[in-house]
């Protein structure tokens, strides 16, 4: 597939956003001591990443005027499913911040953050499902792909959460988040590892025999009916190089789990606080190289058609 | 905790998390002599001409004058060599939406733009419902569909929706534009639910195989194999299908 920036910016962020929403829930059902100006800034932050999020999945569409129709089709469809619990994430993120000060402790500090939890993990899982119900899209069609949506949510989630109370002095907080960020940044890489080690020895269902109903052992395509490409040429292939391919997963390897381990461990052991920043700047790019990875790996059979311009 | 979650997918094998509806009682297809088809591009011409004048249309093209002409087109026809030099033969393949019995572009779509008729089982886009998020055409194994660059929606074969019914036209020509268009008759047309339609009797005599039948889509559209057929005076049973080495 070609990746669309939108749809890795949307997913990357929305992911790092629940992930610290979960951060925060978690925090405030175990009474970890945190100031309610702390718990404010992070729920605003989760809920402009979700804003931009959503912002960036409209930039994917060719008629964002219509987009309020994506809702209709959510018996049948993830992705409908998905246009309706993002928003009702965003709202219940706005509806907790508003809460905090306001509401009874029942709400604010059990009802509220239990919701965003789960609902959270529903967005989780149905943008997994959007991808991973492609039957033959063999790279998506596995359960590593729901696996991997939600640890690298909360292993991004858990950084940032950790870097925002690195910057606000929130020790207690700190404390908490700091190690859960460090095990599911490894155990995020560790799945991650094995999807992207499976994916890469799948041997696809789809030949070009099965696709043409040609049975010969030898057979080639001469022409794909068009000279200059097409909307199949453009959509489903990334272009990218080999090269590229290994260096950008050397980058996701490094950016995404190598490097922010090392800056996390650092952090934990001499307890400088800047470093758990760094840790997230550094996750960041590797995210949003990892997640466009995820896209540019996955094989669509339709590109079977499209081998040989003449 | 991996058989859990492969429960939990136990609706990944399958793109409707809903059981697909029972099939309709009319399929209209086309079915496609390979044996015939001699790769002149007719099909797709007519199809542009006739499609981006008709109520799909129009079918936008970008630079089109320029060196690298791109637009939207419904059909291809594609050539392939099959087989090892010198026995090698050169198949001309002609590619359109398949109009698939279990079609997995309409459940994923967000807002019901895509459908499939139940009258005529034609698999069909709203235009005007069609944001243009393009998860059909990821849903579609096929590459049959191709989003329109400047109206921003999907677009693909409607098998001449808006000719095969037209009572203005001459029965014999309500037929879909490529099939009209086909100078060596390679393209049939007919309900594939119709025992004893031109296109179920075609598929049944001459072996008509669908695409891709590993992802069980159960395409109306089938293909007829190309028959290596004896010379005259020949013993016919010395014809036999392409690539298979034997006698049918």
């Amino acid at each position: 597939m070609n990746p669309a920036f939108s749809v890795v910016a949307f997913t990357t962020l929305a992911g790092a956003a629940q992930g610290l929403i979960v951060a925060l829930a978690l925090a405030v059902l175990g009474g970890v001591p945190m100031t309610p100006a702390f718990l404010a800034f992070g729920l605003v932050a989760a809920f402009v990443l979700l804003c931009a999020g959503l912002a960036a999945s409209f930039l994917h569409l060719g008629r964002p005027a219509r987009a309020w129709r994506a809702a209709a089709m959510w018996r049948t469809s993830w992705l409908s499913r998905e246009v309706i619990v993002l928003p009702a994430l965003i709202t219940l993120v706005a509806l907790w911040w508003l809460a905090i000060e306001a509401a009874p402790p029942v709400l604010a500090r059990l009802v509220l953050p239990l919701a965003a939890i789960a609902v959270a993990a529903l967005l989780w899982y149905c943008t997994a499902m959007i991808y991973a119900c492609l039957r033959f899209i063999e790279e998506w069609a596995q359960p590593l792909t729901l696996v991997n949506f939600v640890l690298l949510g909360i292993a991004s989630g858990f950084v940032l959460a950790s870097a925002l109370a690195a910057l606000a002095g929130e020790r207690q907080f700190l404390a908490a988040s700091g190690p859960v960020a460090i095990v599911a940044t490894l155990v995020a890489w560790a799945t991650r590892m094995a999807a992207l080690r499976r994916n890469a020895a799948i041997r696809h269902r789809s030949t070009l025999q099965s696709a043409t109903g040609i049975r010969a052992a030898r057979l080639v395509q001469t022409s794909m009916g068009m000279s200059a490409g097409s909307f199949n040429t453009r959509e489903f292939f990334h272009r990218a190089s080999q090269l590229a391919m290994r260096r950008i997963r050397l980058a996701v390897i490094v950016l995404a789990f190598a490097a922010p381990l090392v800056a996390m461990l650092l952090a934990w052991a001499t307890a400088a606080a800047p470093l758990w920043v760094v840790a997230a700047l550094l996750q960041a790019p590797g995210l949003l190289a990892d997640r466009w990875y995820f896209f540019a790996q996955a094989k669509h059979p339709q590109n079977l058609y499209y081998q040989v311009v003449s | 905790m991996i058989a859990a979650l492969k429960a939990l997918f136990g609706a990944g094998d399958t793109v409707a998390p809903t059981p697909p509806p029972p099939s309709a009682a009319k399929q209209l297809a086309l079915v496609i002599d390979l044996n015939v088809c001699v790769g002149c591009h007719a099909c797709v011409t007519s199809c542009k001409e006739w499609n981006t004048s008709g109520s799909a249309g129009p079918l936008t093209d970008q630079n089109a004058y320029g060196a690298n002409p791109t637009g939207t087109f419904f059909n291809r026809v594609q050539t392939y060599e099959a087989g090892v030099f010198p026995d090698t033969d050169t198949v001309h393949f002609p590619k359109s939406c398949l109009h698939c019995e279990d079609p997995p572009c309409v459940p994923v779509c967000p807002t019901g733009a895509s459908y499939k008729r139940k009258a005529d089982g034609i698999v069909l886009v709203d235009y005007d419902k069609c944001i243009g998020c393009k998860y059909c055409a990821w849903a579609c194994p096929y590459g049959a569909r191709e989003i329109d660059e400047e109206r921003q929606v999907m677009t693909k074969c409607t098998l001449c929706v808006d000719r095969i019914y037209d009572p203005l036209l001459a029965p014999e020509d309500r037929k879909p534009a490529c099939v009209k268009a086909c100078p060596t008759g390679a393209r049939l047309f007919g309900d594939v639910k119709d025992p004893d339609s031109e296109v179920s009797r075609a598929i049944r005599e001459r072996g008509g195989y669908a695409l891709m039948p590993e992802w069980q889509t159960s395409p109306a559209n089938q293909y007829l194999p190309r028959r290596i057929t004896a010379a005259a005076g020949e013993d016919a049973s010395e014809a036999r299908e392409l690539g298979t080495g034997r006698a049918e």
